[in-house]
């Protein structure tokens, strides 16, 4: 794992005691709001409905086990005893002090973590692939080359003061797990004729209007990277809409200029900036490289995991739903559910986070990562150690085999917490989740994402969920609106809108209805809800929906 | 025409704390609804909005919230103002658990 050069801790350091300085001078009243929230935003503070809420980047999900233990720490110490893992590798604690802010930012330096760039006009938290140095399907490691964005892009000169928000999404597997084409920048690591390079995706996005990302560029030799990274930021920088909001983002840019002209203007960019970059970056980049040099996976036996499996049908459904194959034989990839029935999606309490980070010094090479599933994964766990793994995750509450199924859901904190919301997103999860369980069915159903966001800008990536649902205020009452088909992987698609919306009440019996409609139409348990979906098309699932306009049609 | 004037309080957030704050008669910030100061005239209330919005070393994102008088004091009438006079749905957390 990356480890803070000199030069990183001093300037965290020194971002930190003008934060500090930032807040004493607000709250004297030499700054205005107006003057305060560009900075405290830079810094990840926001203020929601009920507090302040700081959002703390894990950068491209990755964490070791002080690092945790330290989340842990700030959860009970400035906050009410837990976090909230997000769908961009962060983890955002809502109730914190003004006045304690600074210290917990200093907390956090102590373990080399931030909050920097975790909001505003910048290029956010660089997210990455879950499973990185662990995939059995990965060509290469991502995180180096997140870290170097984060390095490039941090304090950018150029890029503090950007049209609007800037995600940036890597992924070293063909399986795409980090949504790559829902960002405004997707960067794939490929290889062509034995050279390693990457495919650039560029104006992928949900919110108010979802696109799928294009490619702009599809083979950039290594060495390219950050020079034509900042062609294109720069191209959109001064392209990008600053008159609305709502059209700012550079998927708009790329919309409304033709992928053909941005194109264009990112060449004769990139063209200019190129000889800047004197190879410095790519040396870094090897140094980099090396702190995330694998851990020495150990050759033993999987007896006592084969003997755990045949004697306990629990563990063998947690292993079979929760584990995904690792590079290193003999090992696996834990996945640990932050989805327990009935609880709130992605939300750990300090004694679980501190049971995960025992469990990962322990057994898993002391690494940890989130995922932006709002799943926490032990990278590197050799099988013998499973059972004993899952019996202490039994313990604390985070052995719920439900990975990849339908309470498995990602859920933004929608209105019990945000100020942007229009509706909740958190109590329909949990009832949902709780539905499909009483009615245990989730396992027979297989693999099924919910996705469901508060409010348009979709946080909580419904566009993209198997199964999207949106919240919205209706005339004052909550409604939420279903779009189905949406797919967040390398076969990346938009879902399409059902129909009206449902009430609070009704919203969780018209999944039923959905899940329903797929087990009839579905040509056997190895068909999945998306396979299902894209063979029969909407209206199968539409007449489930809304029976009662079947009816009528029928009638008349 | 214009809409008739509805009901107004005048609500924010504390500086300090981040939690929902109400404005009473007297000029102080509560943090319970019930003992906030219910504004009936258009004219009244922009002005005492333009004053609130000044004390911004005590106050931060001063709006008018629409309320219905009750019982017991002003009771929201949208549900966005339920829950920033109650706390989250999902914990026991905020104004349920402490006021």
């Amino acid at each position: 794992m990356y480890t803070y050069s000199d030069f990183d801790a001093a300037f965290v350091a020194e971002r930190n005691k003008q934060f500090r300085a930032q807040v004493e001078r607000r709250v004297d009243g030499s700054l205005t709001e107006d003057e305060f929230k560009p900075l405290r935003l830079m810094n990840g503070l926001y203020l929601q409905l009920h507090a302040y809420m700081l959002r703390v980047a894990i950068p491209y999900g990755t964490l070791n086990s002080g690092q945790m233990r330290q989340l842990a720490y700030l959860a009970e110490r400035w906050d009410k005893g837990y976090g909230h893992f997000t769908t961009r590798q962060n983890i955002q604690y809502n109730w914190p002090k003004l006045n304690d802010v600074p210290d917990m930012l200093d907390a956090l330096a102590e373990v080399q973590m931030h909050a920097i760039q975790t909001s505003g006009n910048t290029i956010r938290n660089v997210t990455a692939d879950h499973f990185a140095g662990a995939a059995a399907d990965e060509i290469a490691d991502p995180r180096p080359v997140a870290e170097l964005i984060r390095q490039w892009s941090t304090d950018h000169p150029e890029f503090q003061f950007l049209p609007r928000k800037f995600k940036i999404a890597v992924t070293g597997s063909p399986n795409d797990r980090a949504v790559t084409k829902a960002h405004d920048i997707g960067i794939r690591m490929i290889e062509r004729n034995g050279e390693a390079g990457y495919e650039i995706i560029v104006g992928g996005g949900l919110g108010r209007t979802p696109m799928i990302g294009k490619v702009v560029r599809d083979f950039l030799p290594q060495a390219d990277l950050l020079p034509y990274l900042e062609a294109v930021v720069s191209v959109w920088n001064i392209l990008g809409r600053r008159d609305n909001k709502y059209k700012s983002r550079i998927k708009i840019t790329v919309h409304e200029n033709g992928l053909e002209k941005i194109q264009e203007l990112v060449e004769a960019r990139f063209a200019e900036l190129r000889p800047e970059f004197s190879g410095v970056d790519q040396e870094m980049l090897k140094g980099i490289q090396a702190q995330f040099a694998a851990p020495a996976f150990r050759n033993a036996p999987v007896d006592a995991y084969l003997a755990a499996r045949d004697a306990d049908p629990i563990f063998r459904s947690w292993a079979d739903t929760n584990l995904r194959e690792h590079r290193a034989e003999g090992y696996a990839i834990v996945q640990i559910s932050l989805k327990a029935h009935g609880e709130t999606p992605g939300d750990a309490t300090a004694e679980q986070m501190r049971v995960m980070a025992d469990l990962a010094e322990q057994y898993g090479h002391n690494e940890l990562r989130i995922s932006h599933e709002q799943n926490v994964v032990l990278p590197h766990v050799h099988k013998s150690d499973l059972p004993a793994i899952h019996a202490q995750l039994r313990e604390h509450g985070l052995a719920t085999s439900n990975i990849g199924l339908i309470s498995d859901i990602i859920a933004c904190p929608g209105m019990d917490y945000c100020a942007l919301a229009t509706a909740r997103s958190i109590p329909i999860a949990q009832e949902i989740a709780t539905r499909f369980d009483a009615l245990k069915l989730e396992h027979d159903i297989g693999h099924l994402q919910i996705k469901i966001s508060g409010c348009i800008n979709a946080c909580g990536h419904h566009h993209v969920g198997h199964i999207g649902i949106l919240g919205l205020d209706r005339a004052g009452v909550e409604n939420y609106q279903v779009t189905l088909g949406g797919d967040a992987t390398e076969t990346a698609a938009v879902g399409e809108r059902a129909g009206p919306g449902f009430s609070a009440e009704e919203i969780v019996p018209a999944i039923e209805r959905i899940v329903e409609a797929y087990l009839e139409q579905r040509e056997g348990p190895e068909e999945t809800f998306l396979q299902t979906y894209r063979r029969v098309g909407l209206p199968p699932f539409k007449a489930a929906l809304y029976p009662e306009k079947v009816e009528r049609a029928h009638a008349a | 025409m214009p809409k008739a004037f509805t009901p107004k309080v005048i609500t924010a957030n504390a500086l300090q704390e981040g939690d929902v704050i109400y404005l009473t008669r007297d000029g102080a910030w509560t943090r319970n609804l019930s003992e906030a100061e219910v504004l009936t005239d258009e004219a009244d209330a922009q002005i005492q909005l333009l004053n609130a919005e000044a004390r911004s070393s005590e106050a931060v994102g001063v709006y008018l919230a629409d309320v219905a008088e009750g019982l017991h004091g002003p009771e929201p009438t949208h549900f966005r103002e339920t829950f920033r006079r109650t706390g989250p749905s999902n914990y026991f957390h905020g104004k349920q658990a402490d006021l």
